[in-house]
């Protein structure tokens, strides 16, 4: 057994010389990384080695749930991956259903590049055209002024407000991915047989009828995987949009988990507490992707990798 | 019957006023940004522009294409999104070429050892620790290195190779050609549908990126970027305009023409652009490659 194993590695060296290198990467770039974990259970000083280090269990863990800047910051990162979940969802469903009604196939096509744009841009650009649509001088204000909602000089400064913050990021996500999330149901919607719409105008079933009872059902086991699989990044509300929509005023509402990792760790140079914090995410997210997976493979819809 | 038409009716023109607003909602900011590139400088402050410039000028982009450090940065999102691009592509589908040989005896442990890493992550200062024992930290390498292969990437091209009509792949065994050989000239002109996705993908990955730039190289601006020194101007964003012309080594009379309005807006453009004029025509080939990777139904 061994010996075969071993003849049929030589046998293949090509394969191996084209794979094992990649290996060797993975490990050192993906895998060794995970020994900086050990640092969460340290009063880590960076001069001294290894050996050196004094050692405090789950000291850190330990003050980090009764931390009430930690504890907040849990409270933004679920409840903005929350928003986006349930959001994200919504918004890219419902335009897939519109767009699959629309029969003029160049005007489809239209608006489908059209809302694909904004996946393409980097989030420091978003970034910049949000902060520029929601200033003072913005086109959100110009259009409350025009429309008599608010008065000249009563400008709203919306990322000034911190509660208004969720909802900017929540609108901001959506302006930003929607298009590009109709994708997969947009090609699921392509993929129902056109016997089952025959069959429902038979029946003389109206345009939302047949989107309720044939369209969404038919697209059912795709919603069920992506939903399934989002759960499990229950934990991963974004970085890029909070950090560069955020400020001193509304840090309150906009500073999540990742946030907090980059703030203690590299600015305070808290290693071991930053380390504690990315930590406690990835464990709760493993768990989530583990859960998520395990349910998938149940329900039989189909498999995640 | 009639009813129900008459409903139908009111529907289509529903759907496709709302859509075309949609269309208005998404391109309004970058055409909006657009104009006030193209106005001048100073003309822009008075605000009020929506389409259309009101005093056209192109002395806005003269000022960035002459600014050296902007010319430098731009040269150096080129480059790590050219070279990131063709490393990860060509990596990603030699390894997946090889996970997709079924006698190959290290297959399913290379796959589970590249599928495990989905589900962990070293961290943020476990990561840039390890940068800086590996020497990447102020190094362009910096760019590339971490990211040669994505397990996304490989999933969606091996199911494509998988998908290939195993005689070709004979075909090439019969006259002789090695592995390599049947991935060089068989295997990869095959694969271009799938390439063209992940290149894509990585390629807005790449030039898209300033995280990397912000955490390795923040002190060495001759290793910045585009949307780097994008994201630093709009951080100091309601900074003087006293601020930005020190931030700048042109002359206080080229400076004088521009504000900083003006130039974040044509930053913005020059940042956004590339990627923009690229995906459409990679439309075709990206949905497809969506919709093998992300779901297999």
């Amino acid at each position: 057994m061994e010996k075969s194993f071993f003849k049929k590695l030589i046998q293949q060296r090509m394969l191996v010389l084209m794979s094992v290198p990649f290996v060797i990467w993975l490990f050192i770039f993906k895998y060794l990384p995970l020994w900086g974990w050990t640092i969460a259970f340290q009063k880590y000083k960076p001069a001294l080695s290894f050996s050196q280090q004094k050692w405090v269990g789950f000291e850190h863990f330990k003050f980090l749930f009764t931390d009430e800047r930690f504890l907040r910051v849990l409270r933004n990162t679920l409840a903005m991956s929350g928003i986006n979940l349930v959001l994200g969802f919504v918004t890219a469903i419902t335009l897939a259903l519109l767009l699959n009604e629309i029969r003029l196939v160049a005007f489809k096509r239209l608006v489908q590049t059209v809302s694909y744009l904004p996946h393409f841009i980097s989030w420091v650009v978003a970034a910049g055209i949000i902060q520029t649509t929601l200033a003072n001088d913005g086109i959100i204000n110009e259009i409350l002024v025009a429309t008599g909602i608010i008065h000249k000089g009563q400008e709203i400064l919306f990322l000034g407000i911190p509660h208004y913050f969720w909802s900017i990021f929540g609108a901001s996500s959506v302006w930003k991915e929607v298009g590009w999330n109709t994708i997969v149901y947009l090609a699921a919607m392509t993929a129902i047989d056109p016997s089952q719409y025959e069959a429902a105008d038979m029946d003389g079933a109206g345009r939302f009828r047949k989107m309720w009872n044939v369209t969404l059902p038919g697209i059912k086991p795709v919603i069920v995987v992506l939903l399934i699989m989002n759960i499990g990044n229950l934990m991963e509300s974004g970085f890029e949009p909070q950090y560069l929509l955020g400020n001193g005023m509304n840090v309150d509402f906009s500073e999540n988990i990742d946030i907090f990792v980059l703030k203690y760790g590299i600015e305070q140079s808290n290693y071991s507490l930053s380390i504690a914090a990315g930590m406690f995410k990835t464990v709760v997210s493993l768990i989530l992707l583990t859960a998520a997976n395990t349910i998938a493979k149940k329900t039989g819809e189909a498999r995640l990798y | 019957m009639k009813h129900a038409s008459f409903g139908d009716k009111v529907f289509e023109v529903c759907n496709y006023t709302f859509l075309a607003l949609l269309m208005v909602v998404t391109l309004y900011p970058f055409l909006n940004t657009l104009a006030y590139s193209l106005n001048a400088g100073l003309d822009s402050l008075k605000g009020g522009i929506h389409l259309w410039p009101r005093e056209f000028s192109i002395q806005n982009y003269k000022f960035v294409f002459r600014e050296a450090t902007i010319l430098h940065a731009t040269m150096i999102s080129v480059f790590r999104t050219v070279i990131g691009t063709a490393v990860t592509v060509f990596c990603s589908a030699m390894v997946a070429y090889t996970i997709s040989r079924q006698e190959y005896v290290l297959r399913k442990f290379i796959t589970i050892a590249f599928i495990l890493t989905m589900y962990f992550y070293g961290g943020l200062i476990p990561v840039f620790l390890l940068m800086r024992d590996l020497h990447l930290v102020g190094s362009f390498w910096v760019y590339i290195f971490p990211g040669v292969i994505g397990v996304f990437n490989l999933i969606v091209i091996r199911s494509f190779i998988e998908g290939l009509p195993e005689s070709i792949m004979e075909s090439g065994r019969i006259d002789g050609a090695g592995d390599f050989r049947t991935f060089w000239n068989i295997v990869l002109p095959l694969c271009l549908p799938v390439l063209a996705t992940v290149a894509l993908f990585t390629a807005v990955y790449q030039w898209n990126s300033w995280f990397d730039v912000f955490l390795y190289n923040s002190s060495d601006i001759n290793l910045s970027t585009l949307q780097y020194e994008l994201m630093k101007i709009l951080q100091n964003s309601n900074a003087s305009s006293a601020t930005m012309e020190s931030g700048f080594s042109n002359s206080g009379a080229a400076a004088s023409m521009v504000t900083p309005l003006s130039i974040r807006a044509t930053m913005t453009i020059v940042a956004s652009v590339p990627m923009i004029i690229v995906y459409p025509f990679l439309q075709k080939y990206f949905v497809k490659g969506m919709t093998v990777g992300g779901v297999k139904g």
